[in-house]
């Protein structure tokens, strides 16, 4: 969240514009049914669309609906949609998600989406129906114990049984969902609390104050912060490292950051989470990191003296085997969650506090003090970092005949950057070659499963992005196994005219599983290939969309166009080459600097990449 | 989670960074609401951290305050971790580990106290030795008949243990124990 922004700032405790409204003292308590307080408190909290399904256990809330105005309901064709789809709007926008399912598997549906913005901090607030509180624990029909399966999956939850106590925990339920490390929260109302009368709160106008366990940390220390100043300057090959944390902490903390780059100088490189935090447009930009990142950006890792860490949690994919991570360096940490801080790699100055307010200081204390980074060291360094950028690592080889799937994304990118554009993928080859060749000038237009890594991700995900930016294009980048994963939600795309189109990268294979079969297991390619796959156009046509089928690279250009012309959902069903590998790869197991580079990836260096050990690893 | 229950950050905080097993006792103030006990537990669990003891009951009643007391086992690195984990949790108010209070202190452990009900039976000779030495380790008789007694006895984890020991050979046969309660020295509070 940015400072000043909703819920989270502790220093300007600024009224948000919601809680102005709710300086109205009618609004603020009055006798209504636990439903209307449902569509009251989302109205209250700044919520004009909401995802979801209907079901037997939310309908007092349906009914209310249906009978209000300002609410834009988008009827999804599976909870899972209505989960991703949320996500997709919130980190499109910055403001949290809304799921409404019911109970039972309605509940249990949302369990993956859940757990997808777990692992990537994507504020959601999912409301589920529960059976009347008299048959709590009954077995009764379409009974699940929601709080006790979504436990594990959520930042809080909560079962309200007293109709009294709802609208207190709605609010309370967005201040969690958005303040600190955001994360997916879920409110389980039954359906007896729904029809009954109670009195109506509005939110609190300062609720991190008013919290009586949940405050996190906003501002860093400044001694830290001073600290940090003084490593960077006296550093001789540092780097920047950044992640999600930017993107959640808002679009100040990524001018913050840039800000820093001209500063400083530094080399600069980011996890999936972060791409478009830094423009990859931008001089000091390496690429994304990891296993597979660049090989600038991993060897800077590896060879640095000076790691600064903002907003990325040092996950398995960073940082390869932990032992041989970036051995020669001092690391400084910036991260809103304790938790982040020596998990797995051990920092030297942890700077606990959100990105943007501690850019802030960290900028103010460079400029004041007039610090200078070492001018002729870093020239060295970045001479050693363009010996490893010319190395090129993510040539491939072109080819006339058959559609290279990296030239694919590249057309796509260079038809589509002139434009307002949000990317959204589903997981998998595809993926890694749209976070290795689209790039990302802005914060916020990447769309993408880290953590969970949830096949079925994308397509919900720009339907989400499209309701909240009806003028812009949003693509999902998709392979033909993740796709049909929630194909169904083609289904509310055309319902309610959002023209997301889907660029299907189709192999016929599963294609990172084939890879990993490949390196891993002798390729003996054991269920990765799909033998029979629906006929794409016909498919985008069945539901109402629109289909294209490109086989020759010369005709891609031309489709994409028309694709984009399109004021239809679409999928692009795109022939690409079927065996390709996604490389530059760190091998599981290996180092930074023991990358499987493409132009080195013979068939006897892929069944060798992996040793015994790494083979055990995922 | 708290903002004044972060440590505040000093640089290189971790310096001596030691690979050590260790056993904490951490001691946590939570609000006494549905779930509250399975969300810790199932942090333990999810995370594969341990759990020797936890001791739970309520202790301010206005508040509905309740305080956890979790003796736990792992590298600094990991016990660090839990603390932070649980900090996370929405309806923790405060995770203090009580070992390193102590440390801090120049303390060799935090108070630390259990309670245990042991039932032995036996007669003659064995019945009159449990007897005694239920008597040296000032273990109370609750319940006694003319083949058994019921020991209740207090102290530190490693009295109690050793309590037991001894008379296993002695008739031993069960024993219920509330795990650990624990306090920090001196007239501060958490």
């Amino acid at each position: 969240m940015p400072p000043g922004g909703q819920n989270n700032d502790h220093e300007s405790q600024g009224l948000t514009p919601q809680a102005d409204e709710c300086k109205d003292e009618t609004k603020m308590t009055r006798e209504m049914t636990g439903a209307e307080m449902v569509i009251q408190a989302l109205k209250d909290q700044g919520v004009d669309t909401i995802f979801g399904y209907p079901g037997g256990a939310v309908l007092p809330i349906y009914d209310e609906i249906i009978q209000q105005e300002g609410l834009e309901h988008i009827l999804v064709r599976h909870e899972q949609g209505a989960g991703h789809a949320a996500e997709g709007y919130a980190r499109s926008t910055g403001k949290p998600g809304v799921a409404l399912v019911t109970s039972g598997p309605g509940a249990t549906n949302m369990v993956t989406a859940l757990t997808d913005a777990m692992l990537d901090s994507i504020p959601l607030v999912c409301i589920s129906g529960q059976v009347p509180t008299h048959l709590i624990g009954n077995d009764a029909f379409q009974e699940c114990d929601t709080v006790g399966i979504t436990r594990p999956c959520t930042k809080h939850n909560w079962l309200v049984r007293d109709v009294d106590d709802l609208a207190r925990v709605l609010h309370e339920a967005f201040y969690v969902a958005t303040s600190g490390r955001p994360g997916p929260v879920v409110v389980d109302i039954p359906k007896d609390v729904q029809f009954a009368t109670g009195t109506y709160q509005g939110p609190t106008p300062n609720p991190a104050a008013a919290h009586k366990s949940y405050r996190p940390q906003i501002k860093g220390d400044a001694a830290s912060i001073r600290m940090a100043a003084e490593m960077m300057a006296a550093a001789k090959k540092p780097v920047l490292y950044t992640g999600g944390g930017v993107i959640n902490s808002g679009p100040q903390a990524c001018q913050l950051l840039r800000e820093l780059v001209s500063l400083t100088g530094f080399p600069i490189t980011s996890t999936l989470m972060g791409l478009g935090a830094y423009p990859a447009s931008g001089d000091n930009w390496l690429g994304m990191l990891g296993m597979h990142g660049t090989y600038e950006a991993n060897m800077t890792m590896h060879d640095c003296d000076l790691m600064v860490c903002i907003g990325a949690r040092f996950d398995d994919r960073i940082t390869g085997r932990t032992d041989a991570f970036s051995p020669g360096s001092r690391k400084i940490h910036i991260d809103i969650d304790p938790s982040s801080i020596n998990k797995t790699i051990n920092v030297d100055l942890p700077i606990i506090g959100d990105v943007a307010h501690v850019l802030e200081d960290l900028v103010r204390i460079w400029r004041s003090s007039s610090m200078k980074p070492d001018a002729a060291a870093l020239k060295d360094w970045w001479k050693e970092i363009d010996q490893w950028r010319a190395r090129n690592s993510l040539a491939y080889k072109p080819n006339n005949d058959v559609i290279m799937p990296q030239y694919a994304i590249q057309r796509l990118y260079d038809l589509t950057k002139h434009r307002k554009t949000f990317i959204s993928t589903e997981v998998g080859q595809h993926q890694m070659w749209a976070a290795q060749f689209y790039g990302f000038e802005e914060p916020n237009h990447w769309l993408t499963s880290g953590g969970l890594g949830t096949m079925g991700y994308g397509l919900p995900a720009a339907i989400g992005a499209q309701v909240a930016h009806r003028d812009a294009l949003c693509v999902d980048i998709a392979g033909d196994a993740s796709i049909l994963m929630n194909i169904q939600e083609m289904s509310t795309a055309v319902q309610f005219g959002l023209p997301v189109k889907v660029f299907i990268l189709n192999n016929q294979y599963m294609g990172m599983v084939r890879q990993w079969q490949q390196l891993l297991h002798g390729n003996r390619l054991s269920h990765s290939y799909t033998e029979s796959l629906p006929d794409f156009v016909k498919l985008a046509e069945a539901y109402g969309g629109v289909g294209f089928r490109v086989e020759k690279p010369g005709d891609l250009d031309g489709a994409i166009e028309e694709m984009i012309a399109v004021d239809k959902p679409v999928l692009f069903d795109c022939r690409v080459a079927n065996l390709t590998n996604c490389f530059p790869m760190i091998p599981s197991g290996k180092a930074h600097n023991e990358m499987l580079l493409p132009d080195e990836a013979n068939d006897e260096a892929v069944a060798n990449a992996i040793s015994a050990e790494g083979k055990s690893l995922v | 989670m708290n903002a004044q229950n972060v440590d505040a950050p000093s640089a290189y905080f971790l310096a001596e960074v030691s690979n050590e097993i260790e056993t904490h006792t951490l001691s946590l103030l939570v609000d006494n609401e549905p779930g509250v006990l399975a969300r810790v537990i199932g942090l333990f669990s999810g995370r594969g951290y341990n759990i020797d003891s936890l001791t739970v009951s309520e202790t301010e009643h206005e508040k509905h305050l309740s305080r956890i007391t979790i003796v736990t086992t792992g590298t600094p690195m990991i016990i660090e971790q839990i603390r932070h984990q649980l900090d996370r949790l929405v309806p923790v108010h405060r995770v203090t580990d009580l070992t390193v209070r102590a440390r801090r202190a120049n303390q060799d452990k935090p108070l630390e106290r259990e309670l245990a009900l042991v039932k032995v039976t036996g007669t003659g000779e064995k019945r009159l030795e449990a007897l005694r030495l239920g008597d040296a380790f000032r273990a109370t008789v609750i319940d006694a008949t003319t083949e058994h007694f019921v020991f209740e006895i207090t102290g530190r984890t490693s009295k109690i243990e050793q309590f037991i020991t001894i008379m296993k050979p002695l008739g031993l046969v069960e024993v219920s124990r509330t795990g650990v309660a624990a306090l920090q020295r001196g007239p501060e509070g958490l």
